[in-house]
């Protein structure tokens, strides 16, 4: 993927939408975006901005993954809902032992860690050992957990101690430099999913399961432990989302996290990832989460719009960037 | 059958970009005769096939039908106007019966629906005509690769087709489904059919064509009735050089300690209590019919598939359950199937030729240098040509791929080698240089398996043959009894005494 980059860089830099349509798409936004608002690029937005994309965000980087290798997860907002749930429970279960304070916000974080790997495992098993295709697993999942967590909540909202709200706020509202902890956290999981995508033998081994299993099976990769790795891989990250994402609302219910699993695979597809698999980007998934929160953000802003109107803009974004990085040879 | 056509080619020229593939081709396919087309990987073959029925339109030149200037629009506008290409690769869906491949695109319809008894009439006396005892309803993915080269052709002979145009026909053929393929073909020469085709195997060559044209580099070099050469003459033309010693002479010693015994090898449902011994520096060739069981054998050793039996590696028991483990004792295994099986097509050569020796090259994060450096150090001991360094394995030439193929398995440094079909689909130079390098690995001390369906292949290059029959070893030959005649005779199962009847 490397190779192809450099190469096409050398041949005709400008003219490739294929590495460049993301990043001209989101300068656009970003100028129209200042030009519509005088607030938009003030510092409160942008952070703004960029701490919603958080949750999104960290879960579409393991997503990229996931579709690289030529697989798909459906679950993961149901997933994210119900993790958020079970975190809620454990910690307002524990209260009266433990007492309000930072151990057990830390029992916690563990919670939704232990849970996230658990999802990741449970459908990457479903998916490699027992050999179900993707779609089907994870559509049963996404429809499990989100029951799941309806359940719990009794059909209503799970909500968090008060007094544990207080002392887990910071870890959304706060952080270091005027940075807060979400951008931070998206941050660090892009760099180290951009340098493990494009520089680890791991990131490499996704590309050639999902470029062809069996090459990669002859070629001595052990191509259900690579694709178990990435199902579990995302499940982490869903949890690391959800550790952001509950001290926002302290809240969870059955409507938490609706649609983010499409949300994320759209950020994926704009990115330039292939939805069969093969080749990915992690860079390219940031910039595709970047443009569908600016699109909100924007249409939030200018009264010209509705933002009711904000699905249609990003589901046109969606079609235009397949469109656009279609390969031209697809001609019957 | 309506009037036969003629098919000619004056003066065409073909470019890519600033390449030009061809230069000036002229070439006349005349109704009952068969043409061969040959020439290495990459002299314009496919090209002008490609040309002749319409998948592309020459740069300059013109397409004559009976003396008439034609210019195809398509695929579809050749196909008709009489002339059908059956591509190397069969296009056949496979989920799909025989009939209604056959029909695909063209189906027969009565009003809304389809007229399945017209269509079922019309499949039983095509196959009929072609000797073909296929079942139409048949699905395609469960008939036999001579019986889908059959369905191609009886696809084509549905639209009419009056000049057939056939890419590597025999490819993916055993000898005998050739036989039967060839059969045919004298039956559509008999009706008239102007007939185009183009193959690696130069005695079918001589066998079955009545004009001879050889291409080098996109030029003609060498045009007339095929009785004019014989397989020396067509090889020398489409080198342009000679090439009458294609196996090197035997260099290094046949050591004899054994590198891998195996005992009672069972993979189950091809292969039966396989048993055999391979010296260090030996070149052990494995020969048999296309279904014997090689392939899967050997995928059964080296944990491709699960087996049973007993191995040893350089004295030591093993059972390997993954590749990886095999290749960590130093035992790798070499596909038949460069493209589906053996290169990511879309990647570049880096990535390929790494894809299988990735964790010497990692500490913590690849590094990319080395990779480059090994790259440079394949492509020059391997000769692969390849017009940059970036391109997309996909698009070198089939030798290209296989050296590359090979390079990579060299790069996991493997004690004991196993080379599925070294040279299939491949010209005669690259041929000759895969030899090369698999005597220079044997001279080195590395044990090779060769497995290929080529007798002279098998007997040009090991020091021994099994023969495989039925999933069993049915035999083993060395030096002067290696013979194509005994070979043929252990892999179908002949009595060495009894005249050769098939």
């Amino acid at each position: 993927m490397l190779t192809a980059d450099k190469n096409k860089h050398t041949k005709n830099m400008l003219l490739d939408l294929k590495v460049m349509g993301p990043i001209l798409a989101l300068i656009v936004l970003v100028l129209v975006g200042a030009a519509l608002n005088g607030n938009f690029l003030s510092a409160g937005n942008v952070s703004n901005v960029l701490s919603r994309s958080a949750f999104i965000g960290i879960i579409a980087v393991g997503m990229t993954f996931v579709i690289t290798a030529g697989g798909l997860d459906l679950s993961v907002g149901s997933m994210a809902a119900f993790i958020a749930g079970l975190m809620i429970l454990v910690m307002n279960g524990l209260l009266p032992s433990m007492g309000a304070g930072w151990p057990l916000v830390m029992v916690g974080l563990l919670t939704a860690i232990v849970a996230g790997t658990a999802a990741g495992f449970i459908n990457g098993f479903l998916i490699t050992t027992m050999r179900i295709d993707a779609f089907i697993v994870t559509l049963g999942t996404m429809g499990i957990y989100r029951s799941l967590v309806t359940w719990l909540a009794d059909g209503g909202t799970l909500s968090l101690d008060f007094g544990m709200r207080a002392i887990i706020r910071p870890i959304y509202f706060d952080g270091i430099l005027g940075i807060s902890w979400p951008i931070i956290v998206f941050a660090l999981v892009a760099v180290i999913g951009e340098l493990v995508m494009r520089r680890a033998a791991f990131g490499r081994h996704v590309a050639a399961v999902g470029s062809n299993d069996q090459v990669a099976r002859y070629s001595s990769v052990n191509v259900n432990k690579v694709r178990m790795m990435t199902y579990i891989f995302l499940g982490v990250l869903v949890g690391i989302a959800t550790i952001m994402y509950v001290p926002r609302l302290g809240s969870a219910s059955s409507s938490t996290g609706v649609l983010w699993e499409l949300e994320a695979i759209a950020a994926v597809i704009i990115g330039g990832t292939m939805l069969k698999g093969g080749f990915g980007r992690v860079w390219g998934t940031i910039i595709g989460v970047l443009i569908l929160s600016l699109i909100g953000n924007i249409l939030n802003l200018t009264d010209g719009v509705s933002p009711y109107l904000n699905g249609a803009v990003q589901g046109v974004i969606i079609i235009l960037a397949v469109i656009l990085q279609r390969d031209k040879k697809a001609e019957g | 059958m309506s009037d036969p056509l003629t098919l000619s080619l004056n003066g065409i020229c073909r470019s890519f970009g600033p390449v030009q593939v061809l230069h000036d081709v002229d070439i006349a396919l005349h109704p009952g005769q068969v043409h061969a087309l040959i020439g290495e990987n990459g002299a314009g073959k496919s090209t002008t096939m490609k040309i002749m029925s319409g998948y592309l339109a020459p740069t300059t030149g013109e397409l004559t039908l009976n003396g008439v200037p034609v210019s195809f629009m398509n695929s579809q506008d050749a196909e008709a106007q009489g002339v059908v290409l059956i591509h190397q690769e069969f296009n056949l869906a496979d989920q799909l019966s025989v009939e209604q491949n056959i029909f695909l695109g063209h189906e027969k319809t009565r009003g809304l629906f389809l007229d399945k008894a017209t269509m079922q009439t019309e499949t039983r006396a095509l196959l009929k005509r072609l000797n073909c005892e296929v079942d139409p309803s048949a699905r395609v993915q469960d008939i036999a690769n001579a019986d889908k080269q059959m369905v191609e052709i009886a696809k084509a002979l549905s639209r009419n087709a009056k000049v057939l145009i056939m890419d590597e026909p025999t490819a993916v053929l055993t000898a005998r489904e050739a036989d039967v393929l060839f059969e045919q073909v004298e039956k559509l020469k008999a009706d008239g059919v102007a007939i185009l085709f183009t193959s690696h195997k130069l005695d079918e060559v001589k066998r079955i064509s009545d004009q001879i044209t050889v291409l080098r580099d996109g030029h003609v070099v060498s045009q007339g009735p095929a009785s004019d050469y014989d397989e020396d003459q067509m090889a020398t033309a489409m080198v342009g050089r000679d090439v009458s010693s294609l196996y090197p002479v035997r260099a290094g010693e046949i050591g004899t300690t054994a590198a891998l015994e195996v005992t009672g090898l069972t993979v189950p449902g091809f292969a039966e209590d396989v048993s055999f011994t391979l010296h260090k520096g030996e070149i052990l060739g494995i020969s048999g019919l296309i279904g014997s069981g090689r392939t899967e054998m050997i995928e059964g050793l080296v944990g491709l598939r699960s087996a049973t039996g007993q191995v040893r590696l350089n004295g030591d028991d093993v059972r390997f359950k993954s590749p990886s483990q095999a290749q960590a004792a130093g035992l790798c295994y070499l596909t038949e199937d460069r493209k589906s099986r053996g290169l990511l097509l879309n990647k570049g050569m880096r990535e390929n030729l790494t894809l299988q020796s990735l964790p010497d090259f990692t500490n913590w994060l690849i590094d990319h240098t080395a990779e480059e450096v090994a790259l440079t150090k394949a492509i020059e001991e391997f000769d692969i040509r390849a017009p940059t360094r970036h391109v997309a394995v996909g698009n070198l030439s089939g030798g290209n791929q296989q050296k590359l193929l090979i390079a990579k398995i060299m790069l996991a440094d493997p004690s004991i080698v196993v080379i599925d079909e070294p040279t299939r689909g491949i010209d005669i130079g690259t041929k000759q240089q895969i030899y090369e390098f698999i005597h220079a690995l044997s001279a080195q001390d590395k044990s090779i398996i060769v497995i290929s369906s080529e007798m002279q292949e098998v007997i040009g290059l090991a020091d021994r043959v099994l023969v495989m029959r039925t999933g069993r070893i049915a035999g083993e030959v060395s030096g002067a009894d290696m013979t194509e005649d005994k070979i043929v005779r252990l892999a179908m199962g002949l009595d060495a005494q009894k005249e050769e009847t098939v």
